[in-house]
């Protein structure tokens, strides 16, 4: 589905169902460098399971125009801005790192607007190496390489893919791939900069679930301590056997915690 | 943090894809030999059907031995997944069938083995899907014969019989150019000597059968897509791009972006054609990648020296091998090919059809038959079989003699194959004489 936000497109997948503002919503919020297809298997099911789905495409990736929001609060206000433009009141909001902490910006800011924050694979401050960095401003090869490698658990490119036939680093390499220069800089730079967190995760009311993986060496479950401890009520999930790109390594825990997240 | 780094293709060999068994411990690839699996409950079969959780459901559409063979091969060669298939001409098969609808148009090198010539040339025309063959020397050839109803370009890495070397990044720049993706057979390369994702082709298969399996034991394909081709941005393949009735309306890019190819090859060519591959073919197969980084260097080297041996022989009227300085594509060979040009090739003998068969009935450590990529040397005599209803002048249409002869140079020791050789073209000489 493509509509307007700011004047420009904006794409979000809609598991091919139309949106319906008397049914409840989720919107999907991907990371650095990636798109809508990040939650393929995780959206899909919500969107035949009664609920509005909205993955979104972050502005200057996948199909939704350019050029990218420079930080973590912009991007945060913006979401609120894709509701209105999709007509709904309030949703659900699940991230997945540099999308959890756009995800958890907005419950703080926009309290009214969402019902609940998934936060997959989520740290705080979530820095970024200056090597990373500067990498990923020169649009390197190696930048791609590092987001490739540390964005999975250590035996991912040994180990079998549970999505049969699929080999998780070739996918990943091929949507960095077609990014346009300078986006995954300016995305590490948003994560990197954001200062807002703890501040932010005190003002979260809402319903919050924290999704780790154990074997992410990107945002590791230790990282994610101290705004996990400032949501009152949060709950956490590690799942053992995943690295940071938990919606590809471990799907099925992913959407069984989400299923009973929603419940 | 350390560095990032891949694990090198020998490591990705022997391991990528499998994590030792959870249930057995197994660390050999378990041959799952079933059709179906037992669903959880009724909600889980139905999230598995509507690829909503990752899973299997039925043999034909996936099985955990074949999809760590798909794994393997997709990490070998730097692709987002593959597909493991009954054949390669069923790799090539589902590839074509996937992007292309009737009244569709191929542009393909006419360097190709005889069987993807059929296909493309005989039997697809019966479906409306209508092929033009040129010739891969130019590159621009391919550009010229592109018409508005053009949906894919195709050669092979190394073609027939003569050994032509695709241009991949030339071919490519023109593919992309007119919105069109490159598919290669890679068969005679294998991802040891040569990657073509890296030079720009958007998808690839092997006949398996070959140096992959490496044995002779196995029948099977693999196709592999890269997953760079923007299928969206073409605008011309709806077949991905829009909602598909076939499949409850999914629109694959929308649904799976870099894997669009692969979604829609798996859930309609495997469901709808069902060329799968056996769990037992996708062992053997799996087998053969764990030494195809230890076999490939010692095809090479052996082919190496039986190429020289036969350059100098007398009875010998020339070797088509793309590492001699003789072979028209010498030059794109040491460029795109560093580590070696493959272990099959043909030469011409003098002496016509009595010297060929002469030469076959001699000899004692090649094996005579239909076949290339085994571990043991095989020979095959073009004009006394898979051509001899031909006459000589349709030989060299065909690019063929009557003297030609086509190696595939296995594992044995090199003296011994040359020894065998000489003594065969020993034979060949007195037959003519």
């Amino acid at each position: 589905m493509n509509f307007a936000v700011d004047g420009k497109q904006v794409f979000a997948y809609t598991a091919a169902h139309a949106i319906d503002a008397a049914r409840p919503s989720v919107v999907f919020l991907h990371g650095a460098g990636l798109d809508h297809s990040w939650f393929g298997l995780q959206s899909r099911y919500f969107g035949y399971h009664g609920r509005n789905v909205l993955a979104l495409d972050l502005p200057g990736h996948g199909r939704s125009d350019g050029p990218p929001l420079a930080s973590v609060e912009a991007m945060a206000d913006w979401v609120v801005r894709v509701l209105d433009g999709a007509g709904l009141g309030e949703a659900a909001l699940v991230g997945h790192s540099l999308g959890s902490l756009i995800a958890l910006e907005c419950a703080a800011r926009h309290p009214a607007r969402v019902e609940r924050v998934a936060l997959i694979g989520v740290a705080y401050p979530m820095k970024v190496s200056e090597a990373f960095l500067e990498a990923a401003r020169k649009n390197a090869q190696e930048a791609f390489d590092m987001s490739t490698i540390w964005g999975h658990a250590p035996q991912v490119p040994l180990g079998g893919n549970p999505n049969p036939g699929m080999w998780m680093y070739g996918d990943t390499l091929a949507r960095l791939a077609r990014l346009a220069p300078g986006v995954l800089h300016s995305d590490l730079k948003a994560c990197n900069d954001y200062a807002a967190g703890l501040d932010s995760a005190a003002r979260v009311k809402c319903p919050a679930l924290f999704l780790l993986g154990r074997r992410d060496v990107m945002t590791p479950p230790r990282a994610a301590a101290s705004i996990a401890q400032a949501i009152a009520g949060s709950r956490t999930v590690q799942i053992a056997s995943s690295g940071h790109s938990l919606m590809a390594e471990a799907p099925d825990a992913v959407l069984d915690a989400l299923i009973e997240f929603f419940a | 943090m350390a560095a990032p780094k891949y694990p090198a293709l020998d490591t990705l060999a022997l391991h990528a894809g499998q994590s030792p068994d959870a249930t057995t411990g197994s660390r050999a690839v378990p041959i799952y030999a079933t059709t179906s699996y037992v669903f959880r409950d009724t909600e889980h079969a139905a999230s598995l059907f509507n690829m909503e959780r990752a899973g299997h459901v039925y043999s034909r559409i996936s099985n955990p031995t074949v999809a760590v063979l798909e794994e393997r091969v997709a990490a070998l060669e730097g692709g987002v997944g593959a597909i493991a298939t009954a054949s390669g001409q069923a790799a090539l098969h589902l590839a074509v069938a996937t992007l292309l609808d009737a009244g569709h148009h191929v542009v393909a090198s006419n360097s190709l083995y005889g069987g993807s010539h059929n296909l493309l040339g005989y039997t697809l025309r019966r479906f409306g899907i209508d092929t033009t063959f040129v010739s891969p020397r130019d590159p621009r050839n391919f550009e010229r014969a592109m018409r508005d109803n053009t949906r894919l370009v195709f050669g092979e890495t190394l073609g027939n019989p003569g050994l032509d070397v695709l241009d991949i990044p030339a071919v490519a720049q023109i593919a992309h150019a007119a919105g069109l993706p490159l598919l290669v057979d890679s068969t005679f390369t294998t991802p040891y000597l040569m990657k073509p994702f890296e030079l720009g082709a958007d998808l690839l298969y092997h006949s398996a059968t070959k140096f992959l399996g490496g044995h002779g034991v196995a029948i099977g394909g693999v196709l592999v897509d890269s997953g760079r081709f923007d299928w969206g941005k073409s605008g011309k393949f709806p077949q991905l791009t829009a909602p598909y009735e076939g499949f409850h309306d999914m629109d694959f890019e929308d649904e799976s972006g870099t894997r669009a190819f692969l979604l829609r090859a798996r859930r309609e060519g495997l469901r709808d054609f069902g060329a799968c591959m056996a769990p037992m073919t996708a062992f053997h197969i799996l087998q053969g990648i764990e030494t195809l980084h230890l076999r490939m260097p010692r095809h090479v080297d052996n082919t190496r020296k039986v190429v020289t041996f036969l350059a100098a022989h007398p009875m010998v009227e020339s070797v088509g091998y793309p590492e001699l300085a003789s072979h028209p594509d010498h030059a794109l060979a040491q460029r795109l090919l560093p580590h070696g040009a493959g272990a099959v090739f043909s030469f011409n003998m003098k002496g016509g059809r009595p010297a060929g068969r002469a030469f076959i009935e001699s000899l004692r450590i090649f094996s005579h038959l239909a076949n290339v990529g085994d571990a043991k040397s095989l020979v095959i005599h073009p004009a006394t079989t898979t051509h001899y209803r031909m006459s000589d002048q349709d030989l060299k249409k065909a690019g063929i003699s009557a003297g030609t002869v086509r190696l595939s140079i296995g594992l044995e020791d090199a003296q011994d194959l040359i020894d065998d050789l000489g003594r065969a073209l020993g034979a060949a000489k007195k037959a003519v004489q």
